[in-house]
């Protein structure tokens, strides 16, 4: 500790170099942070739903015949008298490994033309692993005409490693108007 | 390390600057911990005064004095005031003053930048108090700020943020000024583990505020830009995640958590030892103890949220982490029992209040238990007694280990004595009052009052009329406390160097007050050997 | 004499049960000290363990409260006491007191964790109703019918909630937890809830169901209770995250009717909507 007076300086700098490197990594895992839980989602088997948004690749299975889950299908709008949006049904009996298909309705009501977006969930959370979505018209961005009204298919898997003590999912789509800023009063 | 009393040595001796200058220039550790503290007192009692709005306004049922808009900007605004205004710069304050006195340095490491670090403050808090007279109101969406209730702020909504930035980055220069003087400043022969408590505390405490203080200021960037640059972090309809905000705003608030209490910690384990007139009970494993919160604080995170829909292993993991931290909690208070155990105490002020903060922090600890528990906590998340606990560890906890820090160094500050009687009377009143407001909110919550509502159902406004009278009697009863404090630097008689008979540490060798420059040279091995009986 | 000392111990006695009974004999508010044991399978789990945690507690606190309380009181320095200062470090006593809490603490885990476990179980459940939450109200709908309402604040207690309004709350009946339209159940059955918001986050919560959950906007989140089949009734809760200027104006009522008669009640709900549906479909003539 008995250091000349220029030593200490410079391990004072030093140290508030390092100190401040820390600092900046700090604010950079902030941010870091959005995808790191995606990931630890992902890889932990809690669900990741963003996955949900994304076409999934799956190996095709047998069917487990064996055992019936049901699917709720749920439509939400944030606005509401803007559009209508609902499933055409509003649950099925399926097994898991097959591959089903299913279809919502949506009609623009905004009085223009405009471009919507759906945006998936699943319950439980953890479901979201085990819901493999082949085809969905939350993929990508759905333009509107004006008063047009569309069938909106969803082809899904759910997988044969669903849990056992599961045997109701639900899918739920918010649909989200992009001329439409949501949350704001 | 000799060398430094030549380095010092220009700043000249006998004049200290005089006037504005001296405050506003200042690079002196005292100078600029008594302006922190000064500080910390002023925002007590603004954030004190907003708590009171909200305890009259629930003083009984119905809307007598404030709009819910309105309330809930004094919820939101008296955390953050109380938090960041008061707590955080009193602990600060308190470092500047003593941890270059109780290591043997000459000042801090880095003078300019404290002084900065400080002046830093009083502009945050000018423009987060500005938003109180903005139109839309002061933030209203609580001191977490979940989107996407915050996004709806009006203008304060950009003021809090960059209110908190400039928080954020003057803490985090404070604490890697406490660290550098720490590591680097420390007088020949003062080891580590011959560290005062408190300045371990600091210690840990200043490598969390590095850690998290830029996450927080990561999220609120976040915000920013979710509101005004089209980003969808946290909104879902951009493909974001709500929850997200909240898993990132409590990776920097629980460890905030422990901020605001390891230093308190280490207050209270130079306080009781002083008046048992015994060295603390097992310094090392203090030592470890807390480590080990300060790294367990920042795996519990999630205990926050038990509510958002978690999967069941997450549950299970962030209830067992949280269980977990009341191991070395329980060491410590089981340690400060150990040190009383065959002492010989005596009760003056700082001692009374380290009492009260062992007493009821532990009554914090209890609660903090029951809602790790993550079924319980179905029932007690955002409820009031929620409000109990945290009140239970950050009032009788942090606030009274500052309280009872100030009363035990203030006469080395000032070299004159404080009237104890009246300090008595403080302490009396305080620890009184703050049972009477914060313990019938246990019963609340349990019945199912939610927290942050201006107004509530019947039911409950018998245990709120009791709360909101302690609430009362507590504020008025802190005015005491810058009473008797102008009165001891005016009219105090004076004190002695080593003020308390049983104190060690080599704050208590240099004379009353403090000489504006001290330790200039390091002390000698002998007078560190004295004043490490810890 | 003895007539007034009967009077007060009388009193005394009821006061005492008051406190000792709680909420469920809580006329006033003084007897509302814990939480309520409820009228859920789950709520009653949730009470059991909230009572042993705080058993644990109590025990814990008559230990290490006892100790500070001996310590201060046995080693007054006024009294005489002289300070050992050779007693500074134990291993042995530091690792008792590290291990019996975490022995301790294992001992509340598992049941905790037990408890939990069921929580999560939502297997076979009979009724599923979308709750979405809004600023400031609440929306039911029965999934697999067009049976769906909002449910707001009452009038009588919104009129009296305005700032200054001069109505005094007490004269109003549930001040704060009435709504216009209750949330309808059946008694005897598993009913799921499935949680969503519309603009922020909410969090939907009746005491007497043990449970709470968020519902957040872009997202579905479920819980699950079932009321014991002799527990009807009505049942009272608020919305428990802040969400903006009315968050505590927005209650929850829940209606626990038996099976037989919440079919009845589901079966003419589903006819006011057809006719509804059917008005709308014929203009009418003339
Ligand atoms: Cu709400």
């Amino acid at each position: 500790m008995s250091t000349p007076r220029g030593q200490l300086e410079r391990d004072n700098k030093r140290l508030t170099g390092r100190l401040a490197l820390m600092a900046l990594g700090s604010f950079a895992f902030g941010f870091a942070l959005v995808p790191l839980y995606d990931v630890l989602c992902a890889v932990t088997g809690f669900g990741d739903q963003k996955a949900l948004a994304r076409a999934a690749e799956v190996a095709p299975q047998a069917a487990d015949e064996s055992r019936t889950v049901t699917v709720e299908f749920v439509a939400d709008l944030p606005n509401v008298g803007s559009w209508e949006f609902r499933p055409v049904i509003a649950s099925m009996q399926v097994h898991p490994g097959k591959l089903y298909e299913t279809e919502f309705v949506a009609k623009n009501l905004t009085g223009h033309d405009t471009v919507a977006q759906a945006v998936p969930s699943v319950a439980p959370g953890n479901v979201a692993g085990y819901f493999h979505k082949t085809e969905c018209f939350c993929f990508t961005p759905q333009k509107f005409a004006k008063d047009e009204e569309r069938v909106l298919p969803v082809r899904f898997i759910v997988d044969r490693a669903l849990p056992r003590h599961l045997d109701r999912i639900t899918l739920a789509y918010t649909f989200y108007d992009q001329s439409i800023r949501v949350g704001q009063r | 390390m000799a060398t430094h009393a030549h380095a010092a040595a220009h700043d000249d001796h006998d004049h200290k600057p005089h006037g504005w200058r001296r405050w506003v220039f200042s690079t002196n550790h005292k100078d600029i911990g008594t302006m922190y503290l000064v500080f910390a007192c002023t925002m007590f009692f603004v954030g004190g005064t907003m708590a009171l709005i909200i305890r009259a306004e629930l003083f009984q049922p119905g809307l007598q004095f404030v709009d819910p808009q309105f309330f809930n900007s004094m919820t939101a605004m008296h955390a953050l005031v109380m938090i960041f205004g008061a707590i955080m710069p009193a602990w600060v304050g308190l470092a500047n003053w003593m941890i270059p006195i109780q290591i043997g340095a000459p000042d801090m490491a880095l003078p300019r930048l404290n002084n900065l670090s400080f002046w830093i403050l009083p502009f945050a808090f000018l423009i987060l108090l500005g938003t109180l007279f903005v139109p839309g109101g002061a933030p209203a969406g609580g001191w977490t700020m979940y989107p996407p209730l915050a996004l709806q702020g009006g203008d304060s909504f950009p003021m809090m943020i960059f209110a908190i930035h400039l928080r954020g980055i003057s803490s985090v220069l404070g604490a890697i000024n406490v660290v550098v003087t720490i590591m680097n400043m420390r007088a020949p022969g003062m080891n580590l583990l011959k560290m005062p408590m408190f300045v371990w505390t600091w210690l840990i405490t200043a490598y969390l505020l590095v850690a998290v203080m830029p996450v927080l200021a990561g999220a609120v960037t976040m915000l920013l830009t979710d509101h005004f640059f089209g980003t969808s972090f946290f909104a879902a309809s951009g493909g974001g995640d709500p929850v997200m905000f909240q898993h990132i705003f409590w990776f920097f608030g629980h460890p905030e958590v422990y901020i605001m209490i390891l230093p308190a910690f280490g207050i209270v384990s130079e306080i009781i030892p002083t008046f048992s007139r015994k060295p603390l009970f097992g310094y090392e494993s203090m030592v470890y103890a807390t480590a080990a919160i300060g790294f367990l604080s920042f795996i519990v995170w999630a205990h926050h949220m038990f509510t958002v829909g978690m999967p069941l292993a997450g549950q299970l993991f962030f209830m067992l982490a949280t269980m977990l931290i009341s191991v070395p909690t329980g060491v410590k208070v089981f340690n400060w029992c150990a040190t009383m155990t065959r002492g010989s105490l005596s009760f003056e002020p700082p001692m009374l209040f380290a009492l009260a903060f062992l007493f009821l922090f532990t009554i914090g600890g209890f609660s903090g238990l029951m809602l790790a528990i993550v079924p319980a906590d179905f029932q007690y998340q955002d409820s009031y007694f929620v409000v109990a606990h945290f009140h239970y560890v950050l009032v009788p906890g942090s606030l009274f280990a500052i309280i009872g820090a100030v009363y035990y160094w203030l006469p080395k500050w000032v070299g004159r004595m404080y009237d104890q009687k009246l300090a008595t009377w403080h302490f009396w009143l305080s620890a009184i009052f703050v049972n009477v407001l914060f313990f019938p909110q246990h019963f609340l919550g349990l019945a199912g009052m939610p927290r942050r509502i201006p107004d509530y159902a019947t039911q409950f406004a018998d245990w709120n009329m009791v709360s909101s009278i302690g609430a009362f009697g507590f504020g008025f009863s802190q005015l005491l406390l810058p009473y008797i404090i102008i009165k001891c630097v005016k009219s105090g008689a004076k004190a002695a160097d080593r003020t308390w008979d049983g104190a060690h540490g080599l704050e208590w060798e240099l004379p009353s007050p403090a000489p504006f420059h001290s330790w200039e040279s390091p002390p000698s091995a002998a007078v560190i050997a004295r004043g490490a009986e810890h | 004499m003895t007539r007034t000392m009967n009077k007060t111990r009388a009193a005394l006695t009821a006061c005492l049960i008051a406190m000792l009974a709680g909420p469920a004999h809580a006329a006033s508010g003084w007897g509302l000290l814990n939480m309520p044991e409820g009228v859920t399978e789950l709520s009653k789990k949730i009470y059991d363990l909230h009572m042993m945690i705080f058993w644990w507690c109590v025990a814990i606190g008559i230990f290490v409260f006892g100790w500070m309380i001996w310590a201060i009181v046995a080693f007054r320095k006024s009294k005489g006491a002289v300070a050992n200062t050779a007693m500074v470090h134990s291993t042995r006593a530091e690792i008792i007191w590290t291990l019996i809490p975490v022995v301790i603490l294992v001992a509340m885990s598992v049941p905790s964790a037990r408890v939990l476990i069921d929580i999560e179980d939502a297997r076979n459940t009979e009724l599923t109703v979308k709750v979405t939450a809004y600023q400031w109200k609440w929306q039911y709908q029965y999934l697999g019918t067009d049976v769906g309402y909002f449910s707001t604040l009452a009038r009588d207690s919104n009129s009296a909630r305005q700032l200054q309004s001069g109505v005094d709350p007490e004269t109003v009946p549930n001040y704060l937890l009435d709504v216009d339209r209750p949330l309808v159940v059946p008694a005897g059955t598993k009913v799921r809830l499935l949680l969503t918001a519309q603009d922020v986050i909410h969090a939907w919560w009746v005491p007497d169901f043990g449970m709470k959950k968020d519902a957040i906007p872009g997202l579905v989140n479920e819980m699950w209770f079932k009321v014991d089949t002799s527990k009807t009734g009505r049942y009272r809760g608020q919305c428990a995250e802040l969400c903006g200027r009315d968050h505590g104006f927005m209650p929850i009522v829940v209606d626990v009717l038996s099976k037989a008669d919440f079919e009845a009640w589901l079966a003419a709900q589903k006819a006011v909507v057809k006719q509804a549906a059917v008005a709308q479909a014929t203009p009418a003539i003339s």
